[in-house]
């Protein structure tokens, strides 16, 4: 069951298929009717702005959230109906790579990396050795292997993050804005993983995001969410050349346009001079 | 009027709920004690952590209470001439009641807290979450092996501040007051009953540990993942389980010493 990486029926439909999701948090609505497709093999962006809901469509297709209606296919299991056992299974082959590097404060990088190793298999040591060395190695980390994770910049922990994600060759990684306060050098180093992680292993990537410039850069796919809704998708040299004010707004970053800049708010006015009394 | 039971029925319905999903908890995590059992290293580390690190306040609280048990025990007992008994009344005191209940109350303070405060910061900086995106279940993982430990720990570190304060009396009457020390260890070993007694103080013990960890990982667990969360999750375990471990001690002392 857990091995059709290959199979030819499958290689062309798409690893993660999103149909009609819809979720609110509480009386907000996140997502309505959202449709979103992940190709194999393929780097697809998500991007949208802040607190649109991106982290939130990440967790929805790794099990962390349910969705309040729609289907969500990964790998041809519909994610929302798995037992957790099965969901379990299902996630030993997804790696995701949280905003915050996530990493266990308790460990040190080298046991981090050793840490989905370790539970999982039942590989001798010297050879979890030589998988965390040349995943360390991967991501330029090897010689910090002895630092603990609050000895590490916030960009190196998201590689540790990163090398640990790898470490049991996931189908698919999906990336939690990967780029975020990260300094131009240590982007760029990223940038050039991420792409390596699709080239040299065919892996599967969601890149979540709102930095316009690198993302479109090294994807084949990106969708644009607002509002709950796909305002935009394509190639970046179609969203790019886009006609809609939406998908503008955000590529060409304007701060005012379709896209409020505000959280959903009472009038201003109304707000200031009701004295704490709204 | 009407809005003060509103409030009280929210309060009340809520702290069901919690109760709940504490049972919830806990049968989860109980299902994964005979998996993280046969790694025993992982309890063996947390045995550490929870058991050894508190055992310098168990000590020193068992030498004193020990102590001021002799003296005032040989105060009162000296009286009517049965000074020679204070081995009993250490004894007793320590081993039924103030063994179990006084080492639970510091392991609430001491261990419990600890526990509450690195599993909700766990949670807070998302650690429980990635756990569970790389297909390891933190209640077996995290949880699973400190609940263990807890149980574990809590008898053993009773047994241990009662026999520091049972020497602790010996020093005070003996050594200070003069208490005959043949009489004083030949008296207790007549009174003092293995089953009656000590198990008793064991059961207690036990089931203390199991309440006060229980607690503790279930309120680091259910923590709003904020730094004021975590610091009332952790004033909530200390209230809890000490209320929780002197309402068990009424409950169990009635059942065991009818
Ligand atoms: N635990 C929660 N309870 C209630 N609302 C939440 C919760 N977590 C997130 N939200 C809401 O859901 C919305 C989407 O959050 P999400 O974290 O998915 O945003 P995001 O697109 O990842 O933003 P960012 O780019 O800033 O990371 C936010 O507007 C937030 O207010
Ligand atoms: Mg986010």
């Amino acid at each position: 069951m857990t091995n059709h990486r290959l199979s030819p029926q499958t290689i062309n439909d798409p690893l993660v298929k999103i149909r009609g999701v819809t979720f609110r948090r509480g009386t907000r609505l996140i997502f309505d009717n959202v449709d979103i497709d992940i190709a194999r093999g393929k780097i697809t962006a998500i991007m949208g702005p802040s607190g649109c809901g991106k982290t939130t469509m990440l967790r929805i297709i790794g099990g962390q959230l349910r969705p309040d209606s729609g289907s969500v296919v990964v790998d041809g299991h519909e994610v929302p109906a798995l037992s957790r056992r099965a969901l379990f299974t299902l996630r030993k082959r997804m790696g995701m790579l949280f905003q915050s590097g996530a990493l266990l404060t308790d460990l040190n990088v080298f046991d981090n990396v050793a840490f989905p190793l370790r539970e999982h298999t039942d590989l001798p040591e010297s050879m979890i050795r030589d998988l965390v060395l040349m995943k360390l190695e991967a991501v330029g980390l090897r010689g910090a292997k002895h630092l603990s994770p609050n000895q590490l910049s916030g960009g190196m922990q998201r590689r540790v993050a990163l090398a640990r994600a790898i470490a049991l060759d996931p189908l698919m990684i999906m990336y939690d804005e990967p780029f975020t306060g990260q300094d131009p050098i240590s982007m760029g180093v990223l940038v050039r993983l991420i792409k390596l992680m699709k080239d040299a292993l065919g892996i599967t990537s969601i890149v979540v995001s709102h930095d316009v410039q690198e993302t479109a850069s090294i994807s084949d796919y990106i969708y644009v969410i607002s509002a709950g809704k796909v305002v935009g998708e394509g190639t970046p040299e179609t969203l790019r050349n886009s006609a809609s004010e939406w998908v503008r707004q955000f590529m060409d970053a304007l701060p005012d346009g379709p896209v409020p800049f505000h959280y959903p708010a009472p009038d201003y006015e109304e707000d200031l001079l009701s004295g704490g009394r709204a | 009027m009407t809005q003060a039971l509103e409030t009280l029925g929210r309060a009340g319905l809520r702290s069901f709920e919690r109760l709940g999903r504490g049972q919830i908890f806990m049968a989860y995590v109980l299902a994964g004690i005979p998996e993280i059992a046969l790694r025993w290293r992982l309890v063996v580390h947390q045995v550490y952590a929870v058991g050894v690190l508190s055992l310098v306040i168990i000590v020193v609280s068992g030498l004193f209470v020990g102590m001021v048990l002799g003296l005032q025990g040989y105060n009162t007992l000296v009286d009517f001439g049965a000074e020679e008994s204070l081995g009993v009344l250490v004894a007793l005191s320590l081993v039924r009641e103030l063994g179990p209940v006084v080492s639970a109350l510091l392991f609430a303070g001491r261990a419990g807290s600890a526990l509450t405060a690195e599993i909700g910061l766990m949670k807070t900086t998302e650690q429980l979450s990635a756990m569970e995106m790389m297909a390891i279940d933190p209640l077996h993982r995290v949880v699973a092996p400190r609940f263990l430990a807890g149980i574990i720990s809590m008898p053993l570190l009773a047994a241990m501040f009662s026999a520091v304060g049972v020497y602790g009396g010996y020093f005070i009457g003996v050594g200070l007051l003069g208490v005959d020390e043949g009489a004083f260890w030949s008296q207790m070993q007549d009174a003092v009953d293995l089953r009656d007694d000590i198990f008793n103080g064991v059961i207690k013990s036990i089931v203390f540990g199991v309440a006060v960890t229980w607690i503790a990982v279930f309120e680091g667990y259910d923590t709003v993942p904020t730094a004021e969360g975590i610091s009332r999750a952790t004033t909530r375990t200390v209230v809890n389980s000490s209320l929780a471990v002197l309402g068990l001690d009424f409950i169990l002392t009635a059942l065991m010493f009818d």
